[in-house]
């Protein structure tokens, strides 16, 4: 078993749901409850010491159950190793702890996370728009967004005589029904 | 333009209107909206090279006040449509729009939730120039293009209100549109 993944396995066993490596790089899937525990190992522990966050996003697997899935990619610039996290969670239940106040940087990707994919952050201290504005319902990147949904700020103008085809966008201003607006927490 | 140069005396003779158009559409004054690749392009065609100023579009006005021309350059989403209508509506009248590449035009190979699918569902263009981005040709031939507009719309018996009286109300809201 590759060495990261032996640590966290030893240490978390609670947390510890499966595991894959691929050249050299290794992906641990946990559980949510406790992450924060084992995010701190990762970043303060003397065989870890990862301490820079290079990205962190979220997958939408519709229609599996779990449908999201967190990933959390780390580096650690004194030891030159990556490790990647992966979190499942329920649609019912899609929130995770901050991670921000270990580091900085996931402020932000936190941020387009919740407006992309609706997932909440709890303990994130300014969970607000970045990417998305106010009054936009929805959270485009979840797969049950409709492509050609939009949500104009401005009354757009009929333009219809320049196409053939016809207006294929829609301009509704009500969320689509199962994509539920999360308000900041 | 009927224009004759008689030996002895030094005056000219010409309808106002076209003289008008004449210095309108060889003094046209650039508002330039660059908000994607486009801009490269854009430089180019007003770098020295391809030296957009021949065509008498020669100064860019950072202030919407000021410009004439519109030029809308790379894509706009639906959030920077409100200012984008916002620039325009402070330009004076006369005013012109030119849509700079695809994602102006048309929404280019966007299509989702967040880009406007072409800048006339904002405003009225008066020119597409297409391309991914144009060529600086391509905008050249552009800017020509509306220059020929520009010459040959009849701005009326008085030149300086762009109405033309023989336009019945319904046809005149229509071209404003
Ligand atoms: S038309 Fe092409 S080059 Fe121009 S802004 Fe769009 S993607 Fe960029």
């Amino acid at each position: 078993m590759p060495p990261l993944t032996a640590l966290i396995k030893k240490d978390f066993p609670k947390l510890y749901l499966d595991s894959h490596a691929q050249h050299g790089d290794e992906t641990v899937s946990i559980k949510r409850a406790g992450m924060l525990e084992l995010f701190l190992f990762l970043k303060d522990d003397p065989r870890c010491k990862f301490d820079m966050m290079i990205d962190l996003t979220a997958v939408d697997y519709l229609p599996r159950s779990p449908r999201f899935e967190m990933v959390y990619h780390f580096k650690s610039s004194p030891l030159h190793h990556r490790l990647r996290v992966k979190i499942p969670l329920e649609e019912s239940a899609c929130q995770v702890d901050s991670i921000e106040p270990l580091w900085v940087a996931a402020d932000w990707y936190e941020r387009e996370c919740w407006e992309m994919y609706g997932i909440d952050f709890q303990g994130h201290p300014n969970l607000k728009f970045l990417l998305r504005y106010e009054g936009f319902q929805g959270h485009p990147l979840r797969k049950d967004y409709d492509k050609l949904l939009m949500q104009p700020l401005v009354p757009m103008r009929p333009v219809a005589e320049r196409h053939d085809y016809g207006e294929v966008f829609q301009y509704v201003q009500e969320p689509p029904p199962s994509v539920p607006e999360q308000e900041p927490s | 333009m009927g224009l004759k140069f008689p030996s002895a005396e030094s005056f000219v003779t010409s309808r106002l209107d076209e003289v008008i158009n004449w210095s309108r559409k060889f003094s046209l004054f650039q508002y330039p909206f660059v908000t994607a690749c486009c801009g490269m392009e854009f430089m180019a065609v007003y770098g020295p090279h391809y030296d957009g100023a021949r065509f008498g579009s020669e100064i860019p006005r950072f202030s919407p006040r000021q410009a004439d021309l519109l030029f809308v350059v790379g894509t706009v989403n639906h959030k920077m449509a409100p200012i984008l209508k916002r620039v325009y509506e402070q330009m004076a009248e006369p005013k012109w729009v030119i849509a700079f590449g695809a994602c102006a035009s048309s929404g280019g190979f966007y299509q989702n939730y967040s880009t406007v699918p072409g800048i006339d569902r904002i405003l009225p263009v008066d020119v597409f120039i297409a391309g991914c981005p144009p060529r600086p040709e391509a905008v050249l031939d552009g800017i020509i293009q509306l220059q020929k507009q520009i010459q040959d719309k009849d701005s009326g018996p008085s030149g300086f209100s762009g109405i033309n009286p023989r336009q019945t109300k319904e046809e005149l809201l229509l071209s404003r549109e």
